[in-house]
């Protein structure tokens, strides 16, 4: 096997030791906790009084927009992160195509801006 | 470093980060939460477990494990049950590349900065699936609101990072620390070259975004207890809860060792050497110290300022934080190239 696939064995051994232990955890618990039913307890908690409606209710997610931001921006930074490991190589060249690549998407930013998307409405 | 086959040393470094991770989180619990606040509060804190009340944390623990563990009715059990355990996992996992001296590390990933963010990221959708899955409008609306805060303090966080990225010329974690230890100063290479000095900006905009992340005051409205009472965490109990809290002082431990890492030269300690024994021995007592200077500073501005309002703090991450960041990258990059 190969260094580069043996690394991410590591990481995944990691991620199945952290869920053993989770869950051995938890095993333990369920071991050791009491268990007394009371129709009282499992009553969604509503500061005290019997909950109206659903909890599933409607509210209104005022930051979706920021949602959409944010993927855009999320690939910006995908994109960012090679083009800084090779910065060293790739000189002025490379310099200049992300100044501009940086700059569209902050027109973008600007361009939201100005639309209001940033507002708190 | 003793050659080992590979499944020894696996399970070596298993046993270790297994061991670390929750004493880590203890310690900052017992040191910063109960102690540090405490006396900026005029008080003592725990007093009664232990010299000083140190074994208070395990007290609590212990108190945690014997608690019932409640669903509530119309939850969405499954989903409920999972989402502590998405939390813990995905905090876990961050310790993977965060090395504590040249050979210590579970896994020297060449990505490793960015893997260390993307894997970070992931315990936003356990947050989501916890208040989703608890049928409660406290909950559903405290994971709405960590959910917008988290991606929108995820940006500044992984483009602080960038201007690092482009001193050090890599991604990994190892090869950043050895950068820094390599780097002079204006032809000065006694101390290395903390990227502190030259990537202060950066560093501002990290330790504010991971403030931000780790959902602590002034960024705490996912979990504000005088509105949300706590948020998505509200209908959890016993041993889930403590999965939670758990996962919050993980998380800080964790993001304190990348700070430490990628602004204060990880386990690098002038004069120690990048290699060998002794950078080996000392490099996991180096890590801690400043690991727990970056986790001072996290919680004394916890401890210290009021909570902002939803729509002060969407401002400022995207008004602010993330044009600053963008403009850091952009000079640094020219200033990398000019000279």
């Amino acid at each position: 096997m190969s260094d580069f696939l043996r690394s991410y064995l590591t990481v995944a051994i990691l991620g199945g030791a952290a869920f053993l232990l989770v869950g051995g955890l938890l095993g333990l618990g369920r071991l050791i906790r009491p268990r007394r039913p009371q129709p009282q307890k499992y009553i969604p908690y509503e500061s005290g009084v019997d909950p109206v409606g659903t909890g599933w209710s409607q509210s209104q997610i005022r930051y979706y927009v920021f949602a959409l931001l944010f993927v855009l921006f999320d690939v910006e930074a995908v994109f960012i992160f090679p083009w800084a490991v090779r910065l060293e190589e790739l000189a002025l060249f490379g310099l200049v195509e992300m100044i501009v690549f940086i700059v569209i998407l902050a027109l973008g930013l600007v361009y939201a801006w100005r639309k209001g998307v940033l507002r708190w409405v | 470093m003793l050659a080992l086959s590979y499944p020894v040393e696996t399970a070596i470094k298993m046993g270790a980060v297994l061991a670390v991770i929750p004493v880590g989180a203890l310690i900052l619990v017992y040191v910063f939460l109960f102690k540090m606040m405490s006396h900026m509060q005029s008080r003592l804190g725990p007093m009664e477990a232990g010299f000083h009340g140190t074994l208070q944390p395990v007290v609590e623990g212990v108190k945690f494990l014997q608690k019932e563990d409640l669903i509530p009715n119309g939850a969405d059990r499954r989903i409920f049950a999972l989402a502590p355990l998405v939390v813990i996992i995905a905090t876990f996992l961050i310790y993977a590349v965060i090395p504590a001296g040249p050979d210590l590390v579970i896994s020297n990933l060449d990505v490793g900065v960015f893997y260390a963010l993307a894997v970070g990221s992931l315990s936003v959708l356990g947050v989501l699936m916890a208040g989703w899955a608890s049928a409660n409008k406290y909950s559903l609306l405290g994971s709405l609101r960590a959910a917008g805060q988290l991606i929108a303090y995820e940006l500044p966080l992984v483009l602080a990072v960038v201007g690092v990225v482009i001193q050090a010329g890599t991604m990994s974690l190892s090869g950043i620390v050895e950068a820094q230890a390599e780097g002079e100063i204006f032809g000065f290479g006694g101390i290395g070259n903390p990227y502190i000095l030259t990537q202060f900006i950066g560093f501002a905009l990290f330790v504010v975004s991971s403030q931000a992340e780790l959902t602590q005051a002034p960024f705490d409205m996912p979990i504000a207890e005088s509105e949300l009472v706590a948020g998505y965490m509200t209908e959890y109990s016993g041993f889930r809860f403590l999965f939670f809290f758990i996962g919050e002082f993980a998380t800080a431990f964790a993001l304190s060792a990348i700070a430490a890492t990628l602004f204060l030269g990880g386990w690098y300690f002038p004069g120690l050497g990048t290699d060998g024994a002794l950078a080996n021995l000392a490099g996991p007592i180096v890590l801690m110290g400043k690991i727990m200077l970056m986790a001072f500073f996290i919680f004394w501005m916890r401890f210290t300022y009021p909570r902002l309002r939803e729509d002060q703090l969407q401002t400022f991450a995207w008004k602010w934080l993330i044009p600053i960041s963008l403009v850091n990258i952009a000079v640094t990059g020219v200033l990398k190239v000019a000279f």
